[in-house]
């Protein structure tokens, strides 16, 4: 589904993603951890097409489509979701009508007739149903005022009305305490499916805990340098990231 | 010397002398002799130059370059008018056809004791006294050319009167069209409001143009609030390509009065918003709200006093705008706090969006305050559209031109949402998201 293959990118001339290599398969679950700086959220950006961001070599192969040419908005109807640390309040815009823009959207790319108000609706009430997510807070101004953890659990409602068949978690735990992040946790979990892959980005282990993954990579210094099983984040937990350090700086 | 080679400022006096030779005994009126100073502040300051600190940012020069009909007859009718209806529109119609109140193509449905409407001549013929005393009265101390030469010519606008305690149902929409299908035409309306004490009333003064010939249009209004009253006042200008518009609305506010503004640009060659208001009473509030899109060449000059004369009252101003392409913006918003106007409260904004770099807007906040216990404030930005926000909405599909559309209109719409006729409200978000839309 997700091929990453020798990425590299670039921000005002210095290079963050020295070589990245990643596959990832249809419905598994694949946590991208590492210390601050590494490269983690540049990694999330790149895949969703910020363009701050130049892409100096490798390429990223998504459902049999090189994705580096295409437009965010291109890549977000072709099923890429990207789940923001900091996701951005925009007074005056309904998160309602948003989303109502963002789904049309992204059907009339398919080829397919918008959804009527109705239907939307409809939809939309089941899927705020599915992530605990108040429907007082779909009337109000895109994230506008909300507290930290209605925020992300808005990322994770309109990540349940768009679909997608990739999600990426940009560092999705930062700024909950232990009951938001269970209630964003069990959302994600509810949309897993065989189809739906997700890429999780974080630096603490606890959100793992909750969203168990089937792989943990390690960046660090632009690189994936330890993959493994879901073990490895446990290790990270208890041992920090200075072993891992140590390991790279040996091996030159 | 071919007519081409007089100016502007000549042809306008030769022309006020003319007309007054045939005035028979009228010219020794109380109401001619305002005229007749208007015309002599007019000749004394002339048109301002951008030496003159009022009109910095704004040169005439381009205006005042040709020559116009200011007596243009027009064959508008009804047929023509269809075209600039707003729809589901149930209100008071005033049609002023090249500056003159049209009464025939007009529709008045409230009943008569809400509201007295009639031209300026009529209201004139029936109390002279009266309206000789409410003409030029709040402008009197305005020391501006092109209000001098609304004065000295002022055209047959309307008087408009609201008595004590009414609640005026239907909002009162004066539609001013110029008919520049055939030559380049010029205007000079005058309108007098005043409303009673504690009436209610919501108006609308609309500007548009047929044809692609030059239009200037000089406007004055003038509007007395009375005690307790509360008053809805828009002005809305969807103009052509080569109209020149320069207004004035001057506003007197008596004790615990409301009044609110809205001024909305939507097209127009050449915009110059004088909104003048005077709180001459207490406990009043004041609020001004304003938007323009000017784009290609487009200038739009936003000029507002608020002017604080007693203790307890408050002024609340928000002005908005996005900019394209090489077009021009002003602000120039001036608070006055006079010594008597302890307890003011006084708060003004001006933010914009500049989507070009070859767009410029220019900004002054003016604060005048001659009291020591009054609260302030004002703030001014001038930025481009949020990346970040712009990239949050395509990355969830919306397509780069759409989330541009979205952005602005909400940066519009807190201005938009204070229009309270909801007919002149829905016509501005539809124009709006036009405009929007089309780059």
């Amino acid at each position: 589904m997700l091929s990453i293959n020798d990425l590299r990118a670039s921000i005002e001339g210095k290079e963050i993603l020295k070589g990245i290599n990643l596959e990832v398969k249809p419905g598994e679950v694949h946590a991208i951890m590492g210390p601050n700086g590494s490269g983690k959220s540049t990694l999330a950006s790149v895949l969703a097409g910020r363009e701050e961001y130049e892409v100096t070599g490798g390429n990223v192969v998504f459902d049999g489509k090189d994705i580096l040419e295409m437009a965010p908005e291109e890549r977000a109807a072709e099923g890429i979701f990207l789940a923001f640390q900091y996701p951005v309040e925009i007074p005056g815009v309904t998160t309602i009508n948003f989303l109502k823009t963002a789904v049309n959207e992204i059907r009339k790319y398919k080829g397919e007739s918008p959804l009527d108000a109705a239907q939307f609706l409809k939809m939309v009430r089941e899927k705020a149903k599915l992530v605990s997510m108040n429907d007082s807070l779909l009337k109000r101004a895109l994230n506008e005022g909300f507290s930290g953890g209605e925020k992300k659990r808005n990322e994770v409602f309109q990540m349940a009305v768009l679909e997608p068949k990739l999600a990426i978690l940009d560092e999705t735990d930062s700024g909950l305490d232990i009951d938001a992040l269970r209630i964003v946790a069990e959302g994600v979990n509810s949309l897993r499916s065989p189809e739906r892959s997700t890429i999780v980005v974080t630096h603490y282990q606890r959100l793992l805990d909750y969203i168990v993954p089937d792989y943990v990579h390690v960046l660090y210094k632009g690189r994936i340098v330890k993959s493994g099983p879901k073990e490895l984040a446990l290790e990270l937990e208890e041992k920090g990231y200075d072993w891992i350090k140590a390991e790279v700086e040996a091996v030159g | 010397m071919s007519n081409e080679t007089i100016d502007l400022k000549t042809r306008l006096i030769t022309d006020f002398h003319a007309r007054e030779a045939v005035m028979n005994g009228e010219a020794s009126s109380e109401f001619h002799q305002k005229k007749r100073a208007g015309l002599a502040l007019f000749e004394q300051l002339g048109f301002p130059s951008i030496k003159h600190e009022e009109w910095k940012y704004s040169n005439v020069r381009d205006l005042i370059s040709v020559s116009y009909d200011f007596n243009a007859e027009s064959s508008i009718g009804l047929a023509e008018l269809e075209d600039l209806k707003v729809p589901k529109q149930e209100a008071n119609i005033l049609y002023f056809v090249n500056g003159r109140y049209n009464e025939q193509l007009s529709a008045i449905i409230s009943p008569v004791d809400q509201i007295t409407i009639s031209s300026l001549a009529d209201a004139y013929k029936n109390d002279p006294a009266k309206v000789a005393s409410f003409f030029n009265e709040l402008t009197k101390d305005a020391n501006d050319a092109f209000t001098a030469l609304n004065t000295a010519f002022a055209q047959d606008g309307v008087f408009i009167h609201i008595p004590d305690n009414q609640s005026v149902e239907h909002p009162i929409i004066l539609r001013f069209v110029s008919d520049a299908r055939e030559k380049n035409v010029g205007s000079q309306p005058r309108n007098i409001i005043s409303v009673g004490k504690n009436a209610h009333v919501k108006l609308a003064e609309a500007f548009r143009t047929l044809g692609d010939q030059r239009s200037f249009t000089n406007a004055v209004t003038e509007i007395q609030v009375a005690e307790e009253a509360n008053v809805q006042y828009y002005k809305v200008q969807n103009e052509s390509e080569n109209a020149y518009h320069i207004g004035t609305t001057q506003v007197r506010m008596l004790d615990r009065s409301h009044f609110y503004a809205g001024t909305v640009t939507l097209n127009g060659k050449f915009t110059r918003n004088n909104l003048n208001i005077v709180l001459d009473g207490e406990h009043c509030d004041a609020h001004m709200y304003g938007l323009y899109f000017p784009d290609g060449t487009q200038h739009v000059d936003n000029h507002t006093v608020a002017d604080h004369q007693k203790p307890n009252s408050e002024s609340n101003e928000l002005y908005k705008g996005i900019l394209r392409d090489k077009s021009k913006g002003v602000f120039n918003g001036k608070i006055f706090v006079r010594p008597d106007a302890q307890k003011t409260n006084a708060f003004q904004s001006c933010k914009n969006i500049v989507l070009s770099p070859d767009a410029t807007m220019n900004t002054k906040p003016q604060l005048e305050i001659f009291a020591d216990d009054v609260k302030c404030s004002h703030g001014t930005t001038t930025g481009q559209i949020d990346e970040e926000a712009l990239f949050y909405m395509r990355s969830r599909g919306i397509s780069q031109s759409e989330a541009m559309s979205l952005l602005m209109f909400a940066f519009c719409a807190d201005v938009v949402q204070q229009i309270k006729i909801d007919s002149v409200r829905e016509y501005l978000e539809n124009v709006i998201t036009k405009k929007l839309a089309s780059k």
